[in-house]
């Protein structure tokens, strides 16, 4: 304030109506998430609202999640995401980082050629080859019963290898002198990574679990494609999708909103938590 | 380059083990392991010829018969037989061209997985003689164990991820691309029996003559125009975004992050969805504007239903998203520019826009190419955005794709919702052959991919 104070009358004006501008642009990008709220709180039902603002507020909406089944069992969803979601992340966070470590600090014949190869990879539409993954998996019987949740893990984590990018960022970041240090030393490679590089790399280990965590909670599509009419296997994406049906949509817009709010507070706070490394990794990354 | 001059010297390569080698190199490739049971290595030798018996017998008993109807694609219809004893038709299944598709190409896979066994063998074997000649005892199963976690260390860590990789990504990628070359569509009822048609399913798209290339041609058009609107659109604005919060005369800087990183929090489907619904014709932005007296009452805008303004709507929409992601990645990147190159422009007297233009844009580009292509490919292959709030309308007249279908949304429109499997996977095929060009173009005039360990 000192500072602000000291300046002549055209900064001031100039600051102050930087700020407002911010001001204005947080405004609008905050729009819908206030509306979301508004509207999970919301008295009337139905999916249009002759108001901005509800004229009635109730906790209904919350409630009928949980205790009306008739058509959507949703903490049913909810336990099975988490589980997928558990299973997922482990495996994806392993493949992720021996990935990474193995492109990043290991130098050998096909290294390159693998690196290519992902390249070209991750520009197929990844759509493409759920379409394929569907009928992989109806062959094998993986749609239908228990094993659908077998298939949906595999799909979340076995193409996980892919997505190295970030965190061999990360490891580019870190120095090699450390490694060549220990290999003088008579480390093995595993040793390096178990001693010195694992313990150096908790963020990224963390971001990586974080992510692959809220992948299933994020993605609809590849539950609803392998899905299909399983509603009891369905995710919380799936059934929150289907609660915009035309059927439905009269009924469980404003639970819709709620379900909505209640998946997006623990993303958004894994969210912010992982945000920093999430913002090095990148700088780390596009280095290279 | 290099490295290939380098494993010649110090590695065993196949064809130099088949040079050089041994007779009993050359059977290895008949009966794998036999090099490794010669020299006593049992276990890798047993493991090598199991591999080869499994592999053998599903070659018997299932691959064979695969492999020669994949030639086809299989030609029994589905045929009905008078039962006598009890009197009714029986129905016989027939061929399914699908199925024989899908079996053949595992077939294939597993066949290829036998020569890599055999190369596995082979170099083997060499690699045993060569220790022998050279009077050092060959390799045990300790010292190779050793070796996958020190030097062999690649081998180990990404056995798993590639397997998977093979198996859920490229597997399915290669069955969908197959169906590229077939008839595999409801017309004609080609769904339980199709043929192979060669590049004939190409031909039609990209004539502009046929029904399906004057489809093409116009979504093709759309899907690189948005792509180019939207990276850009996201890229400047967010750059521009971040560096006008890191500007030290701003207050506050975490809290107004914090307000736009909020967005990115929440489940991207959500928010789409949500938007969806503020922007139809009674919607929440409709009736806002009413509310406040600049539309008429039954008045509202057309955020879906004209052309123009849903083109411009899904770019705005992609915006939203979009910029916080920006806004967070080249935080970092702008930070991390050496602050003498600003101290240096501004004692020779640039000002704030040359500094831009001269400085912090060339160092972004430079540094940002990489993460700009995936962007691009990730904004044609932007399924969610489109999908999730225009969903492709309007439509256009005698089409399969509306007016803001991209080739990814048309995809799912043909294959899901009306299952023209053949020209789906042509689709792809042509929005793959479109990214490679573009990154292909992109990433060689980039100086980022030949100094990838520049700043080591």
């Amino acid at each position: 304030m000192k500072r602000f104070k000291k300046y002549s009358l055209k900064k001031k004006i100039i600051v102050t109506f930087a700020h407002v501008i911010l001001a204005i642009l947080a405004f609008i990008w905050l729009i819908p998430v206030f509306w979301v709220l508004l509207t999970s709180f919301r008295g009337t039902k139905g999916s249009y609202s002759s108001t901005f603002i509800p004229t009635s507020f109730t906790l209904d909406n919350y409630k009928k999640l949980f205790t009306d089944f008739s058509v959507f069992n949703f903490p049913q969803m909810l336990v099975n995401t988490f589980l997928i979601a558990i299973a997922s992340c482990l495996i994806s966070t392993f493949f992720v980082i021996s990935v990474a470590f193995a492109l990043s600090r290991l130098r050998f014949r096909s290294r390159r050629a693998i690196m290519n190869a992902a390249m070209v990879v991750n520009l197929f539409p990844g759509f493409m080859s759920m379409i394929a993954v569907y009928y992989i998996f109806k062959m094998f019987g993986w749609t239908d019963g228990p094993m659908l949740r077998v298939a949906m893990i595999a799909v979340y984590a076995g193409g996980a290898g892919c997505g190295y990018h970030i965190a061999k960022g990360f490891f580019d970041t870190i120095p090699y002198a450390l490694d060549e240090a220990a290999l003088l030393d008579g480390a093995t490679k595993w040793k390096v990574l178990i001693r010195v590089i694992m313990p150096l790399s908790k963020p990224i280990i963390v971001y990586t679990l974080l992510t692959s965590f809220a992948a299933p909670f994020k993605d609809f599509m590849m539950a609803k494609v392998l899905c299909g009419p399983n509603q009891k296997y369905y995710t919380v994406a799936v059934g929150l999708y289907q609660m915009l049906d035309k059927e439905y949509i009269d009924q469980w817009f404003c639970s819709f909103a709620a379900g909505a709010v209640i998946i997006s507070i623990p993303i958004a706070f894994l969210f912010l938590k992982t945000q920093k490394y999430y913002v090095e990794g990148m700088s780390g990354a596009v280095k290279g | 380059m290099r490295a290939r001059k380098k494993s010649f010297l110090t590695g065993y390569s196949f064809t130099r083990a088949w040079k050089d080698g041994s007779i009993i190199v050359k059977m290895s490739s008949v009966v794998f392991g036999l090099g490794c049971f010669v020299r006593k290595q049992f276990i890798k030798g047993f493991m090598l010829l199991f591999a080869e018996i499994a592999i053998l017998l599903f070659m018997m008993k299932e691959g064979m018969y695969y492999l020669k109807k994949l030639i086809t694609l299989g030609d029994v219809e589905q045929y009905k037989i008078w039962n006598e004893a009890k009197s009714v038709y029986e129905y016989v299944d027939g061929d399914r061209s699908l199925i024989i598709l899908l079996y053949g190409i595992i077939t294939l896979a597993i066949l290829f997985c036998a020569v890599i066994l055999m190369r596995i063998s082979v170099i083997n074997a060499y690699k045993a003689e060569e220790y022998v000649k050279n009077n050092k005892r060959p390799p045990s199963l300790k010292d190779e164990v050793y070796e996958l976690f020190d030097n062999n260390l690649h081998k180990t860590l990404l056995f798993l991820p590639i397997s998977g990789v093979l198996i859920f990504t490229i597997l399915p990628l290669i069955f969908m691309m197959s169906m590229a070359f077939t008839n595999y569509s409801v017309e004609n009822s080609k769904l339980v029996l199709f043929d192979w048609v060669g590049l004939k399913n190409f031909k039609n798209m990209i004539n502009f003559g046929s029904g399906l290339g004057k489809t093409f041609w116009p979504v093709l058009g759309w899907t690189i125009l948005w792509a180019i609107c939207a990276t850009f659109s996201n890229y400047f604005i967010g750059m521009v975004l971040a560096m006008f919060i890191n500007w030290k005369e701003i207050r506050a800087k975490k809290f107004w992050r914090f307000c736009f990183v909020l967005t990115v929090a929440i489940p991207h489907f959500v928010t789409l969805l949500i938007l969806r619904q503020m922007l139809q014709p009674e919607g929440a932005v409709n009736i806002l504007l009413r509310n406040m007296g600049i539309l008429q009452a039954r008045e509202s805008l057309p955020f879906f239903t004209n052309t123009v303004w849903a083109r411009v709507t899904v770019v705005l929409i992609n915006i939203w998203v979009g910029v916080p992601y920006t806004l967070l990645q080249v935080t970092g990147i702008l930070q991390n520019i050496p602050g003498e190159l600003y101290d240096s422009a501004r004692v020779d007297g640039a000002g704030p826009v040359t500094i831009f233009r001269k400085i912090t844009l060339p160092y972004m580009l430079f540094v940002t190419t990489p993460f700009l292509i995936t962007v691009f490919a990730g904004n044609v292959n932007n399924f969610n955005v489109i999908f999730l709030t225009s969903q492709g309308y309007p439509r256009a007249v005698e089409s399969t794709a509306g007016k803001t279908d991209l080739l990814i949304t048309w995809l799912y429109k043909l294959t899901i919702e009306n299952q023209y499997f053949d020209v789906g996977a042509v689709i792809g095929i042509m929005t793959f052959i479109t990214l490679g060009i573009a990154s292909l173009i992109s990433f060689r005039l980039s100086g980022s991919y030949k100094n990838e360990e520049g700043f080591r």
